[in-house]
């Protein structure tokens, strides 16, 4: 009896540690800076923000956390809230409506699993503007908003293209959605156009911020020999493993150098600032309208960070070049001729792939080793 | 020389004053406790607790609120608390809640039925069914070969989850969804109704329904009495002649059906299509749900809405003072940490022996 009982302890205590498993432990929070109300009598924008990881994540909330704080800078907006970690699905319904009952008349949901929540929500307060980052359904106070990621993607494989010596480059996959993939064929196209014979070998973790599952599978792009590595993750795990073992690693998300001081190349980074503050001006102006806004590094939303020494300079001056010449419209990385995993032609030369088929891509190009589940 | 030991030993207390107090206790000793944490935060704790008091149950959206919570934690609780009465350790009620999500969601997309009631019938018999077979897999090892059912109920977890994962990423991914893992939205006729204008949803009836049929069945009749005996004394059960092979397999595919309605419940009720990551551990929870309500079907319902205003006040707690999502974690652990010691310490206590005896 008594050992039973005993037993039945232990099962409870793992229990607690299963459930503590599934939550995110590492987040850092900052709170929000106080700020005097302002005087002004024009509408005020107080919004609101749902992450779907920790504000101390270093990487994907990070960024949209700068991006709020850039925005509360301005002298209509009101101190923003934020709920962080908040579960995608049914979970985020309750959080999206307790900002809306905290007197927030704009919000933003940072994460595709949030979509069906936004809708829900939004039919309930026409009146609050709701934006979605990442998704495709929109309501009449339901816009939707992205970056062409693709764009520093693209910049970031030339430079992969010119470093690694194995001709083998490492790529730590998050989901197999559109998204991700797009990021990776890109990249592949960067590196290819300069480096025609290296591979982008890419590994599945099935997660956004889990730093142990993603430092094991940077570890084990590492063993088969991959010299550089990036990633889509939202922790910068890829980062400190490339870093230990003394491989490059480009990162993603916000500049995370400091994660690498010695492995870092660049990073692909999200200027959410230059997005929130225009929506905001919007809302208070009155002139939002709901609309699928899909914004370039013309636009400033997404840059190349700053490269580091260990880039040559010869790589930097072709990087600045390419840069200036997808700012202006003249490279697109997706413009044929590109061929499939298989070698056929997917894009004819002179063709870009549309902005729909870029949305629901769902193949890798030539260079790429991996697989898509279907 | 020998350093002080301590032992724990069994108390023998009889006093049902203490023990129906002891949990009331417990939160009060946690929420002093916790409260030093929210003045560390420069919060102060009496209007933390008065918020998350009126944000979980001061009003008709907070209480909806709190009972869809509560809801999957009832059913999962509901399973976990059946097999625990027999000693049982079904540690996969996460799994089967999956297997039940996935059934129903299954009957949902692909049946084709037009008629709500007959559609909602299936997905339910559906959760049902499969979630107890997935459940009796782990009971028919544990009959026949003697294999440990926290291993099994706890491995079948991951292989529940990754079937999910499997379906959405092929077969089942919604033709409209841009790639994403996501199932299609059911049809009218696959959800289930909501009330008051809220997302309290009929599951919540149902799992009313579920606690107080099993409390009569465990309570007042011959089977639930077997159940217990099997659970007190399997070797004096066995002797009075009860079969505790067939039992261990019916109870655990139970434990696994109810369990399963839980996954029903969340996708007609709430989600309205298949996701990844249906449960975020309600499964887990569960376990812990099924012990502080010491294995009672009632006590499970009062406890899941116990969570329920826990997790749901969390939230407040972030949304009113911007307190980090660590903190509240480390607020709800706190809770349940004092939960379970005084539960502890009402059937031990731990005294020091001299040393040297081992």
């Amino acid at each position: 009896m008594k050992v039973t009982t005993r037993f039945a302890f232990f099962i409870v205590f793992l229990a607690l540690a299963l459930t503590g498993c599934n939550k995110q432990e590492e987040a850092v929070s900052t709170k929000t800076a106080e700020k005097p109300a302002p005087q002004a009598a024009e509408k005020q924008v107080k919004a609101g923000f749902v992450y779907v990881g920790p504000v101390g994540d270093g990487g994907w909330t990070y960024a949209h956390d700068q991006g709020r704080q850039a925005m509360e800078k301005l002298p209509f907006v009101k101190p923003s809230i934020f709920l962080e970690s908040v579960h995608e699905g049914a979970e985020a319904t309750r959080a999206i409506t307790g900002l809306v009952n905290k007197g927030c008349n704009l919000v933003f949901t940072t994460s595709f699993g949030f979509m069906d929540a936004t809708l829900e929500v939004a039919k309930k307060h026409p009146d609050t503007v709701f934006m979605h980052c990442s998704g495709y359904k929109t309501a009449d106070n339901v816009g939707t908003y992205f970056g062409r990621m693709y764009q520093p993607r693209y910049l970031s494989g030339i430079i992969a293209g010119k470093m690694t010596k194995s001709n083998i480059i490492g790529y730590v996959g998050a989901f197999p959605i559109p998204e991700v993939i797009r990021g990776i064929n890109a990249f592949a196209l960067g590196v290819r156009s300069v480096n025609p014979k290296a591979v982008v070998k890419v590994v599945w973790t099935q997660t956004w911020f889990d730093p142990g599952v993603e430092r094991d599978a940077a570890d084990s792009l590492l063993d088969v020999g991959a010299d550089v590595l990036t990633m889509h993750q939202d922790a910068p795990a890829t980062l400190q493993a490339a870093e230990a073992r003394g491989a490059y690693v480009i990162g993603y998300n916000s500049d995370m150098r400091k994660f690498a001081p010695n492995s870092f190349l660049t990073a692909p980074v999200w200027n959410w600032g230059a997005l929130y503050t225009k929506v905001a001006a919007e809302v208070k102006d009155g002139t939002w309208k709901s609309r699928q806004i899909w914004w370039g590094m013309d636009k400033d939303l997404v840059r190349l960070a700053p490269l580091s020494d260990k880039v040559p300079a010869d790589v930097k001056a072709l990087v600045k070049e390419k840069t200036a010449a997808i700012v202006a419209g003249t490279l697109k990385p997706f413009a044929g001729p590109i061929s499939g995993q298989d070698g056929k032609e997917v894009v004819a030369a002179g063709a870009v792939i549309a902005d729909a088929d870029l949305l629901g891509m769902n193949y890798f190009v030539a260079g790429v080793q991996g697989a898509i589940p279907k | 020389m020998s350093l002080p030991r301590f032992r724990t030993e069994r108390r023998e207390l009889n006093a049902p004053l203490l023990r129906f107090l002891a949990p009331l206790l417990s939160v009060l000793v946690a929420l002093f406790v916790a409260g030093f944490l929210l003045l560390a935060a420069g919060v102060d704790p009496a209007a933390a607790y008065l918020e998350i008091f009126r944000e979980s149950v001061g009003s008709i959206y907070g209480l909806s609120e709190t009972l869809v919570k509560a809801t999957p934690l009832i059913f999962a609780g509901l399973g976990v608390s059946l097999a625990f009465r027999m000693q049982i350790w079904n540690i996969g009620a996460e799994g089967q809640i999956y297997i039940g999500a996935m059934a129903a969601s299954g009957v949902a997309l692909f049946s084709g039925i037009e008629n709500h009631l007959l559609m909602l019938t299936c997905m339910l018999v559906a959760a049902f069914i499969c979630g107890g077979l997935w459940a009796g897999v782990a009971g028919l090892l544990r009959v026949r070969w003697q294999v440990n059912e926290v291993i099994v109920t706890l491995l079948m977890n991951y292989i529940a989850i990754l079937w999910t994962d499997y379906l959405l990423f092929g077969a089942w991914k919604d033709p409209k969804g841009f790639n994403f893992p996501l199932s299609a939205q059911f049809s009218d006729a696959a959800r289930l109704g909501d009330y008051f204008n809220t997302r309290l949803h009929s599951g919540f009836f149902l799992a009313l329904f579920c606690a107080l049929l099993l409390y009569l069945l465990m309570e007042r009749t011959v089977w639930g009495f077997e159940i217990k005996a099997i659970g007190s004394n399997p070797q004096a059960a066995q002797y009075a002649g009860m079969k505790t092979g067939p039992a261990i397999v019916l109870v655990l595919f139970l434990s696994g059906a109810l369990a399963a309605l839980a996954g029903f419940s969340e996708v007609a009720g709430l989600q309205h299509r298949l996701i990844h990551g249906i449960s975020p551990g309600y499964g887990y929870t569960a376990i812990i749900i099924a012990w502080l309500a010491r294995r009672s079907a009632l006590g499970v319902v009062v406890v899941s809405f116990l969570m329920g205003i826990l997790l749901v006040g969390g939230d407040s707690l972030q949304l009113t003072w911007q307190l980090p999502i660590a903190f509240i974690y480390a607020f709800q652990g706190l809770i349940l940490f004092f939960l379970l010691a005084a539960d502890f310490f009402l059937q031990y206590r731990i005294r020091r022996v001299a040393g040297g005896d081992a």
